[in-house]
């Protein structure tokens, strides 16, 4: 089922949680809602499930206004981050509920239902838990069974609101592979929200990005990483090193030193700033020989796994910080040590006006 | 974890020293459960049980007499009335203004809590005497009432009407907390499932307070059962009509009929300790949902 929300306002008091939302989601994508928190994904969720009414705006389910329609006639399926199991029931009990409370004439036969919780208990692997409480299971096993219960009565949509968000990493992580799996298996259309940068961009098929109540980019997880729209949207997604300047024709004067730049529309002597990714910073040793670059510090290297991160400080003293991601054996035959003088020259770089990258600074 | 292993650490080694480091010589601890004991002896169990032995003592015969008397039973039977009718009202109002409260937000609804709280507030004598100013003969509807024929005062309707005053706050305060601690979360998911709001509220919301549920109506059975100063404002006193238990123990003691007035009152005084019996086994059903709660709580940080 596709889902269309078109020119959503909705305020909390004089909090405005949705700023003249519009979005598409086409039917069978796993799309996810990114966002900081109080960005109002999870409010676009619930004014999509019916658990919150928009202020203004319409939302229509496969091309029917939703207006008129109450959240148990939606046909959704709804996660939440706290599970939400009934707690006095058993997880079989829970995951039946949905098609025991359905009207008479429409409900399973209890061998029907039986059939078909074992069933959806097996897809989620938890079918040996079936007699269990809620109480008694942990948190990636009750998170798997409300799945269950939501996919029981076969909702043409999937909304899952930060369903790994309560989970330790590990977990977190296993969970979002097998949610993935699982939405290959189904095909149902899904809107999952998150915070989590990673979650978003491993799990959808599209991200859409939030901040303060508008949508500030949409699109593949490759699309939004590797091309940024907004400096937010640069900013939340992974960490950045910013260089302060000037444009300078095709290139950023950064004080007596130049960046190459792609193709922009800035104004020449416009004051800029240039966003580039930790793992997108060349690092060279300083040993005289090297051309061009921006000179720097050494300061500090920690390594995890095959990685290495370093900090380094621009200029004399404190400086400005910057971050490179290097592989361990690179920086082992550089022979880059801490307190190192070393030249650093951006792979790719984009750059926005310093304008539009002020509210992210101040942040 | 941290905890686990930091207290394996220290009851490994410190128990012994720790219980000296953390208790007081024998005397003080001596004296201190002395005067406990005395005091919980001396203020409880020593009218208690002088309630029985005076219901008692003219034996079997004497007590029967005291209870088996017209008037005795007619006040049993005002009695069990006003509670059979107040318990079920406050049952339905409380749940209901818990459910209003603990799950929507709406305009007024701090007015609505203090409102609630009320009758706690306020002395009973006063209760009594709100309704002496609304049904009274000098009253502001004493004379349409007068004309009508309805008497209110002075009859089961004004001590019906003053019970549950006095009892209004009990299960709406022992389920707002509850309720508010519980949230919606499984509701909403319940209504997503597509089940009604009845059945909603029957198997799931009701499920989850049961408990609660049954304290704030125990609590509410005894305050109406005992209730003596508002019902003796409003109820004139009129032997075998308006008299109920806690008022019929007053006029036998008043006339030094002690061992009516006793065999009464040692009524009164089994149905608190039946009522105790039950609090008892309720809170100790309560813990274990709340320990399971607990436990759900620590699932998820």
């Amino acid at each position: 089922m596709s889902i269309t929300v078109s020119q959503i306002n909705k305020r909390f008091g004089s909090f405005a949680a949705l700023d003249d939302v519009s979005l598409e989601f086409p039917s069978g994508e796993l799309v996810a809602l990114l966002g900081p928190s109080g960005c109002g994904k999870t409010t676009l969720l619930r004014i999509i499930a019916g658990l919150e009414q928009a202020d203004s705006g319409d939302v229509s389910l496969d091309g029917v206004d939703a207006a008129g329609m109450h959240v148990r006639e939606r046909a959704v399926g709804f996660v939440f981050q706290h599970y939400a199991l009934f707690r006095h029931m058993s997880v079989f009990d829970n995951v039946a509920f949905g098609l025991r409370v359905k009207n008479r004439d429409q409900r399973p036969s209890e061998t029907e239902i039986r059939r078909k919780v074992t069933d959806l208990l097996t897809l989620v692997q938890l079918d040996w838990l079936a007699d269990r409480y809620p109480s008694q299971l942990s948190g990636g096993q009750r998170q798997r069974i409300a799945l269950a219960r939501a996919l029981a009565v076969e909702p043409k949509v999937l909304l899952l609101d930060e369903p790994f968000g309560a989970l330790d990493a590990k977990v977190r992580k296993e969970l979002r592979r097998w949610l993935r799996q699982l939405h290959d298996e189904l095909h149902i259309t899904s809107i999952f929200v998150t915070h989590d940068q990673e979650e978003a961009l491993e799990v959808a098929d599209r991200v859409v990005l939030m901040d303060h109540g508008r949508i500030e980019q949409i699109g593949t997880p490759d699309e939004v990483y590797d091309h940024p729209a907004s400096p937010f949207v640069y900013g939340f997604l992974g960490s950045v090193n910013l260089f302060h300047g000037r444009v300078d024709g095709q290139s950023l004067r950064v004080g007596e030193h130049a960046i190459d730049l792609p193709s922009h529309d800035l104004a020449n002597d416009a004051a800029a700033v240039g966003y580039v990714r930790p793992h997108e910073l060349q690092l060279l040793p300083d040993d005289g020989k090297t051309q061009g670059g921006l000179p720097a510090r050494v300061l500090r290297i920690t390594s995890s796994g095959a990685l290495a991160s370093v900090e380094l400080s621009r200029g004399e003293g404190e400086g400005e910080h910057l971050e490179v991601t290097v592989f361990r054996d690179t920086l082992r035959q550089l022979g880059v040590k801490e307190g190192d003088r070393v030249r650093l020259k951006p792979q790719r770089v984009q750059v926005f006006s310093a304008e539009s990258a002020a509210p992210l600074l101040a942040a | 974890m941290a905890a686990t292993i930091a207290h394996g650490w220290f009851s490994a080694t410190d128990t012994n020293r720790r219980k000296i480091a953390t208790s007081e010589p024998f005397w003080v601890r001596a004296l201190l459960i002395a005067l406990a004991v005395s005091f919980f002896g001396l203020f409880l169990l020593l009218p208690l049980g002088v309630v029985f032995a005076e219901a008692f003592k003219k034996g079997w015969a004497g007590y029967a007499a005291g209870v088996l008397n017209d008037d005795a039973l007619s006040a049993i039977k005002l009695t069990l009335l006003v509670a059979a009718i107040a318990v079920p009202l406050h049952l339905v109002f409380g749940v209901a203004a818990a459910w209003a409260i603990a799950k929507f937000d709406f305009r007024g609804k701090q007015l609505l809590l203090s409102l609630i709280d009320l009758p706690f507030s306020v002395s009973p004598v006063v209760s009594g005497l709100i309704y002496v100013l609304l049904f009274g003969t000098q009253g502001w509807f004493g004379p349409l009432l007068a004309d009508s024929n309805i008497k209110i005062l002075f009859a089961v309707p004004g001590i019906v009407l003053a019970t549950i005053f006095v009892t209004f706050p009990f299960v709406a305060r022992e389920l707002i907390p509850l309720m508010q601690a519980q949230g919606c979360d499984e509701e909403e998911a319940a209504v997503v499932l597509g089940a009604s709001g009845w059945t909603i509220f029957r198997q799931v919301t009701l499920p989850n307070i049961k408990w609660g549920l049954l304290y704030g109506v125990i609590l509410c059975n005894a305050r109406a059962m005992g209730e003596f100063g508002a019902v003796s404002v409003v109820s004139g006193h009129i032997r075998g009509r308006t008299n109920t238990m806690p008022l019929q123990v007053e006029i036998l003691y008043n006339e030094y009929n002690f061992a009516a007035a006793f065999a009464v009152a040692s009524l009164l005084a089994l149905l608190a300790l039946v009522t105790l019996g039950i609090k008892r086994f309720v809170e100790w059903r309560l813990a274990a949902s709340g320990k399971q709660q607990a436990f759900i709580e620590r699932g998820q940080s």
